[in-house]
């Protein structure tokens, strides 16, 4: 592999800028005659708009203008959309309201956006909007799903009744439910996945610039998927053709979902630009982030799980309901049925299954797809009621798991997936070794001694990344594919530069991607830039998210370099005067095989540009691009293992060890995977022990609204994490990669609530598990 | 409004500014220096950690008035001649940043804790100390890590020096 090749622990390229406050976030952005936007927003959960007054905000200091949704809706900015088609089991498509980018009839939630304030300073603009008077007529509002669906609950958008979006299945209701009606025994549970806020650390941020000598809008904003946002913004929001409109996303300080989405505040910072003739700067501040960025999760589920006599699983039966919040965003349809049911086979060879989803409509801002997006929610419904049913039937949990894992490749679910390859029983044996599972019973006896309850679960995820095929996605609904691209230039002087359509915020793709060329070429890591998350020096990319830049952005960036590699041995072969087929690429040359003729790779790149003594009819240059479109999802699994020990006084509960096995396919940079597993892990651990997202029932005003009462693991509420790899290459890609930046996410949560529930003796536990409900639910089972 | 005179990076800095003006706010937007961050309202996230005489603080809960005649240290003032502090290089070199986003205020809170604790520290009072400082990437496991094994190096080179 070499000091900086496939496999190797290359510290990062990109850490000297971030360590030394040269990282550029969108926020450190300023350009000449900038200005301040502050958002009015609103109040109430849901009220009429009677009336807007801006007239004495206006004459405020420092104000440039105070503009509103009429005027938006005149200027022909459209609304918001979702962009992934789901049909009820009745045939009927999705019943999507209307989402205004600022309001002017209805609000639906607080946060909802009225109206924009540009002001020469923040604090001015900050002033300005709190004098803007806005006359409200209240109406009655509902956060919880379910609630929302009952007779006379307020009606949310008038296209869709009793706040119904869709009721979609998947899956053989028959087959499903005979199998329940013959089971040897059933495990039943009524689960629930709470809400939560992914909370990247920097906030999102927008700055719009309008150039009116060019009739041209540039856009720098915190996104994952920049020229997806330059998609949607021209052909859905009617903001700017797309050749009149740049977006970049520069430094983004993490995504986790949040910053897949269009929001407001990007197409009304380019339209208010226009309108004001200054660019325009809006940053979230926290509660901005808490009120208004796409949440996760919020889930209702009850699950019936049929096993024979044997112990194997015949059947899966699940009933979910999924919060969609006031607004359906981007791709909030595709997270509680695509990326959801899919994965509800789980680990597990399961004859029948059947999923039914109902999306709904409520006060509280729009849910969308957090960290997993999907699938830990189907892994928390599948490893509860599996510990659960091991329980019930007194089995050993690792037993009954070993008992239904799929063994053979390829393996086709009834819910639409088909697994290429894995092997769960080695990460199962691999974290079962880790965590010394067999030494628990006398590490439970010793902790009994000092009056502590300590419990052990386990959690066999599998998940589907390499999000996606096109045509795939394309039938089930999608309305973009979900292919990669990837050009790459060499330089005259054989440098390298990579432009990719993946985009990072965190994970680290400027070495990893730069390892992948010199593990091709054998030039130095150090020549080789990667270029990304700018519409005008990358063309067209879908960006990051679901784990694709792997799997996806890099074997884009493969095809690419096949071509170079393939045009690089012609011109060397010509200039060396041998056959093309007897070319090979080593340590940064380009050598006939078997002789002792070289030629450095900066002496093929010249001789390209040069174009003096090319092969006939060569063209000059040595630029190649390339479109990867996968031909399946991959598939990461493995198995985590937590230990806690539950203070039985107090409810707390103390993690004392974490263990991960993952299957990740082929690795780039142990180092970096090792990293994206731990930050999962501890996002998972969030979900599981601290993090919800509360909204007063009584009145849809958002409870948990800054760091103060949303709980942010710290670093004092984690322990230190033990992982590890067990490899099985994904066949589809040319890599054989699976993807790692979800996984820490969907696997822990199950297993820290089984490890809780197990300490405690009461399987009904639901998260976050806070002292005060632990220790309610080990009380309730004496 | 007020005219502001303080040490910056070494720097002698004067900005006229508002009365309401944060020290992160004085930092970011009249100094121009943005590697000090923003990432919360409520002083809970650490992203805008600076030194004032010394000592970490928050730079969101003092007003830059407050700070006139301090020497402040900032993350692009910590080190110097394009070599890294040993905090960041071991932040480099422990994978003990992902975004990059909270890193500024993570590396200037390692420091004043290294300065307090010496390479005495361990896992436990590492991570309480870190307390104040919220990372959403990498768990936390590779900055204990990181400031562990800083915590280490500069004990041993202090050593080496005595």
């Amino acid at each position: 592999m070499g000091l900086e090749g496939i496999g190797a622990r290359v510290v990062r390229k990109e850490d000297k800028r971030f360590l030394t406050g040269k990282g550029r976030y969108t926020d450190d952005m300023t350009v000449p005659g900038m200005k301040y936007a502050f958002f009015v927003r609103s109040a109430h959960a849901h009220a009429r708009i009677v009336s807007i007054d801006t007239s004495a905000a206006k004459d405020m200091p420092g104000i440039i203008d105070i503009l509103g949704g009429k005027e938006l809706q005149a200027d022909g900015i459209g609304n918001l959309i979702c962009g992934w088609m789901i049909h009820s089991k009745d045939g009927s498509p999705m019943k999507m309201g209307a989402w205004r980018p600022l309001a002017h009839e209805t609000v639906r939630y607080v946060g909802d956006a009225i109206a924009i304030v540009v002001a020469d300073s923040l604090a001015e603009a900050r002033d300005a909007a709190e004098a803007v008077v806005v006359e409200y007529d209240v109406l009655p509002a509902v956060t919880q799903a379910s609630r929302a669906l009952e007779a006379g609950q307020p009606q949310i958008h008038p296209e869709a009744s009793n706040n119904l979006i869709f009721d979609w299945q998947l899956g053989d209701a028959d087959s499903t439910d005979a199998a329940v009606a013959r089971a040897a025994h059933v495990t039943e549970m009524k689960i629930v996945n709470n809400r939560l806020s992914p909370n990247p650390m920097e906030p999102r941020a927008t700055l719009g610039i309008y150039d009116e000598a060019e009739d041209h809008y540039t856009c720098y904003t915190t996104s994952q998927n920049p020229h997806v946002a330059r998609l949607v913004m021209s052909a859905f929001y009617n903001v700017a053709p797309e050749n009149k409109l740049r977006v970049i996303a520069p430094d983004v300080g993490g995504g986790f979902g949040s910053k897949i989405y269009i929001y407001p505040e990007e197409i009304v910072c380019l339209w208010a630009s226009k309108k004001t003739g200054v660019p325009v700067k809006w940053t979230s501040d926290r509660t901005e982030a808490f009120l208004t960025d796409a949440h996760g999760r919020d889930h209702e589920t009850t699950v019936k799980m049929a096993f024979d006599a044997d112990h194997r699983i015949i059947g899966l039966k699940v009933d979910t309901i999924a919060n969609i919040g006031a607004y359906m965003s981007l791709f909030s349809s595709a997270t509680p049925t695509y990326l959801y049911a899919t994965l509800l086979s789980g680990q597990y060879d399961i004859p029948a299954i059947h999923a039914n989803v109902r999306a709904v409509y409520t006060n509280t801002a729009p849910v969308d797809a957090y960290r997993g997006a999907g699938r830990p929610e189907a892994t928390y419904v599948m490893e509860r009621t599996m510990e659960t049913a091991a329980r019930e039937l007194g089995i050993a949990p690792a037993e009954l798991r070993r008992k239904n894992f799929i063994r053979s490749f390829p393996h086709q679910t009834p819910v639409i997936m088909n697994y290429d390859a894995g092997d769960f029983e080695a990460s199962l044996n691999a974290a079962l070794a880790a965590s010394d599972y067999a030494g628990f019973p006398a590490r439970k006896a010793e902790a009994a001694t000092r009056g502590m309850k300590r419990g052990i679960g386990m959690s066999c995820y599998i998940e589907a990344c390499g999000i996606a095929p096109s045509a795939a996605v394309g039938s089930l609904g999608a309305g973009v594919g979900l292919w990669e691209s990837a050009e790459v230039r060499v330089n005259a002087v054989g440098t390298i530069e990579v432009l990719t359509g993946s985009h990072s915020h965190g994970q680290g793709h400027e070495t990893t991607f730069a390892q992948l060329i010199a593990d091709r070429f054998g030039v130095s890591m150090d020549s080789v830039n990667i270029v990304h998350g700018d519409t005008d020096k990358v063309q067209m990319g879908m960006g990051t998210y679901g784990s694709r830049s792997g799997a996806v952005g890099m074997s884009a960036i493969v095809k690419a370099l096949d071509k170079v590699e393939a045009k690089a041995k012609k011109i060397a072969a010509h200039l060396m005067e041998a056959d093309e087929s007897d070319i090979v690429i080593e340590n940064g040359e380009l050598k006939v095989a078997g002789t002792d003729k070289t030629l450095p790779w900066f002496q093929v790149a010249l001789a390209a540009y040069t174009a003096h003594n090319l092969p006939s009819g060569m063209e000059p240059g040595l630029k190649e691009t390339a479109f990867y479109d996968p031909s399946n999802f991959t598939f990461p699994a493995g198995c985590y293992i937590c230990e806690v020990e539950v203070d039985p006084e107090t409810g707390k509960t103390q993690i004392v060890q974490f263990v991960a096995a993952d299957d990740f396919g082929n690795i780039i940079n142990p180092m970096i995977v090792e990293g994206q597993v731990h930050g999962g892990i501890a996002q998972g651990i969030g979900q599981a022990l601290l993090e919800a997202v509360h909204y007063d029932p009584a009145n849809g005003q958002l409870i948990t609204a800054s760091y103060m009462d949303y709980a942010m693991p710290r670093a004092d509420d984690l322990p230190s994490f033990q992982v590890s790899h067990q490899t099985t290459p994904c066949p589809s890609n040319p890599l054989g990669i699976k993807g790692c930046g979800e996984a820490g996410a969907i696997g822990s949560p199950p297993a820290l609530i089984n490890a809780i529930t197990d300490a405690i003796g009461n399987n009904e536990l639901n998260m976050p598990a806070t002292p005060q409900k632990v220790w309610l639910a080990a009380n309730a089972a004496h | 409004m007020a005219k502001v005179k303080m040490t910056v990076n070494g720097r002698q800095v004067g900005s006229e500014c508002d009365d309401r003006t944060l020290l992160v706010h004085f930092i970011r937007e009249n100094l121009g220096l943005t590697g000090t961050h923003v990432g919360c309202d409520t002083t809970q996230c650490g992203a805008c950690v600076v030194h004032m005489d010394g000592r970490s603080v928050k730079s969101c809960s003092i007003l830059a008035v407050q700070a006139a005649g301090s020497e402040i240290v900032t993350i692009e003032g910590l080190s110097s001649g394009g070599e890294l502090h040993p905090v960041q290089a071991a932040f480099k070199a422990n994978h003990g940043l992902q975004c990059g986003f909270c890193t500024p205020g993570m590396v200037m809170t390692s420091v004043d804790i290294i300065r307090r604790h010496g390479a005495q520290l361990d896992e436990a009072t590492v991570r309480a100390e870190l307390e104040g400082n919220i990372c959403r990437c990498t768990g936390y496991h590779n900055i204990v890590k990181s400031v562990l094994a800083a915590a280490a190096e500069m004990g041993s080179a202090k050593e080496a020096a005595e």
